[in-house]
């Protein structure tokens, strides 16, 4: 350990043993078990049994629609805990422990997000092996499935962004979880996720297809069951890039400026 | 593991002229540290003072508006790295996290410190081991006590070895029996050698702990010596009066700055004023009998802290020990 600043290896030691810690934390909360365990597949179930004969005239044909939108809502609103968790840290004064220790500076805020992707991976993994349980087939080529998964984990990184902002600027953890479901509920639900694009009125189709949640569930879609896939996959890439480019700095920029003010 | 040691030739901390404003609250307006190296200092201030700020600031958390500090002969600022490789810091307010277990606290830091699985349970343990806390050491740190959490929160500032360790007030809040099983931890860690700054409100644990004291008064150092010095400084002693009926009590306070040459402290009917030597007590009797001048209580006591707390800032230290 050098006296002037820790390396990248270990600054990325150091953000495994953080990421490690907020995995851990699941442990000893079995609430947050069931928000990222039971609550998704809930989700799913409901959906299919009880808007699957309405909309699509039977629950199998519609667990083919709603399993891949499923996936994507249930990674929206996990974000939330990117900047839940980091709330949660930054008021508790754990944030100021981390800061006052001789790790890199951002393995605090890399630890959180990469806890945030491995939990992100396991719902997805989770709603597919309970969709493959309801009847779900893959229909495209297996290889479609990991290329879902990290399309929608890419996507899921650069949403946790604007999460990790709103984890700054929130004053407590409880302000994070109501601004932050608040603001992806429309995001969620003014998309393709649940329903067809054409059944919607027209003035709405154009903001539906623009909604990254719309594109990404397309995606989706099409890597599980074959269809088009290169337009909203780019179209969905290029949402979480310019994501990213907003978010991070602005993000990181008011994370410095809420710690120099004290 | 710790590569950068404390330099030798310099004090363990050294602070010139540091100045922070929040926004229109000045917080600091120039303080001046000197800490030797395995001593204990007492910051002694009330509500505001700007203790906190002082800790934070030399913990490499803060940025000071002006002025410079080093801790173990490094910059907080511009050698902040090395100087997280000396400190250890324990917040006003217990930083542990609430939703691991006491033990996963621990190996936590030590893994973040860079020490193996193994080291980092044997430091575990030992730490729980000697902050009582081997029975709780599974459950998660939300179920623990004010004390319990304290406690591990000293404990969790501790796993690195740190050379020099911030507390601030770290008793605050706990039982008296807590507090001094925590006074025993504190002492014991200073007689393996390390330095402690420590903040307080309370003037009985400045004078058990501290070798000096600094007095911090909004923002400024007011005064700084051992308590002997401190209390000398104001006079040995204080003189006590009880007036027996409110309506004397503007009599009896030009008395006693007649007397004393100074501005008498009141409380209610009680009276009090720093004295020089005994003899100020035959002289207040004869005069009190002159004056036809009725108390409930005459005393003489040695000064306590309150009293010189009281002298050097025109305000008591808010907060009494419970
Ligand atoms: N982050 C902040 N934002 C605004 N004002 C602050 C902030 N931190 C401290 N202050 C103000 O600066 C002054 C000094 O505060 P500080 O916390 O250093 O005092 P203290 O001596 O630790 O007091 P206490 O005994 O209450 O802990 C106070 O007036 C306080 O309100
Ligand atoms: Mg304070």
């Amino acid at each position: 350990m050098s006296a002037s600043r820790p390396g990248v290896v270990a600054g990325l030691r150091q953000t495994a043993t953080l990421a490690w810690r907020s995995l851990l934390q699941i442990r000893h909360n079995p609430w947050e078990l069931g928000d990222f365990s039971i609550q998704p597949i809930l989700f799913l179930l409901l959906f299919m049994f009880v808007f699957g004969g309405a909309i699509a005239g039977s629950t199998a044909e519609y667990l083919r629609f709603i399993l891949p939108g499923v996936i994507v809502m249930n990674m929206v609103f996990v974000t939330v805990y990117v900047g839940y968790g980091l709330n949660t840290d930054l008021t508790r004064g754990v944030f100021d422990r981390f800061r006052a220790m001789p790790i890199a500076r951002w393995a605090p805020l890399a630890g959180r997000i990469v806890a945030d992707l491995v939990k992100q991976a396991w719902c997805i993994l989770l709603l597919m092996a309970v969709g493959l349980l309801l009847g779900f087939r893959v229909e495209a080529p297996w290889p479609g499935v990991l290329a879902m998964m990290l399309l929608v984990l890419t996507v899921a990184l650069a949403m946790s962004w604007i999460m990790v902002l709103v984890g700054v600027l929130a004053r407590d953890p409880e302000h994070v979880q109501l601004f932050g479901f608040t603001a992806l509920f429309p995001v969620t639900f003014i998309s393709n996720v649940f329903v067809p694009v054409d059944t919607m009125p027209d003035w709405l189709q154009g903001a539906v297809m623009l909604n990254p949640v719309s594109l990404l569930a397309d995606a989706s879609r099409g890597l599980l069951l074959g269809g088009p896939v290169l337009a909203p996959a780019l179209g969905a890439l290029a949402w979480a890039v310019l994501l990213t480019a907003v978010f991070a700095p602005l993000s990181v920029w008011a994370l410095n400026r809420r710690l120099a003010r004290g | 593991m710790r590569t950068p040691r404390v330099r030798a030739d310099s004090p363990a901390i050294l602070a010139h002229g540091l100045r922070k404003a929040f926004g229109a609250t000045r917080a600091l307006a120039g303080v001046d540290l000197e800490v030797p190296q395995g001593s204990v200092v007492g910051m002694l201030g009330p509500n505001g003072a700007g203790k906190t700020t002082t800790v934070r600031i030399l913990a490499t958390l803060l940025v000071p508006d002006a002025g410079d500090a080093w801790v173990g002969g490094f910059h907080v600022h511009r050698e902040a790295h090395a100087v997280r490789q000396l400190i250890g810091l324990t917040g006003q307010y217990a930083s542990v996290d609430e939703r691991l277990t006491g033990r996963e606290n621990l190996l936590m830091i030590a893994r973040l410190l860079g020490q193996s699985r193994a080291q980092a349970r044997a430091r575990a343990d030992r730490l729980l081991e000697t902050f009582s806390l081997a029975h709780a050491a599974g459950r998660a740190a939300r179920s623990y006590s004010g004390g319990m959490r304290r406690r591990l929160d000293l404990a969790a500032s501790l796993v690195g070895r740190p050379r020099i360790l911030f507390l601030d007030e770290p008793t605050t809040g706990l039982d008296p029996r807590a507090r001094l099983e925590l006074w025993q931890l504190i002492r014991e860690l200073v007689a393996e050698g390390t330095t402690v700054l420590l903040t307080t409100q309370y003037l009985e644990e400045a004078d058990a702990l501290a070798d000096e004291i600094v007095v911090v008064d909004q923002g400024r150092v007011i005064a700084s010596g051992t308590a002997e010095q401190l209390k000398a400084q104001v006079g040995a002693r204080a003189l006590v009066l009880v007036a027996a009926d409110e309506t004397e009590v503007a009599a009896l306070q030009a008395l006693l700055r007649e007397i004393s040459e100074r501005e008498p402290q009141v409380e209610g009917r009680r009276l009090s004023v720093p004295a020089a030597d005994a003899a100020v007590l035959r002289q207040v009797v004869r005069r009190l009998d002159e004056a036809s001048l009725d108390v409930d209580e005459v005393t003489l006591r040695s000064a306590s802290l309150d009293d010189v707390f009281l002298a050097l800032t025109g305000h008591g230290a808010e907060t009494p020990l419970p």
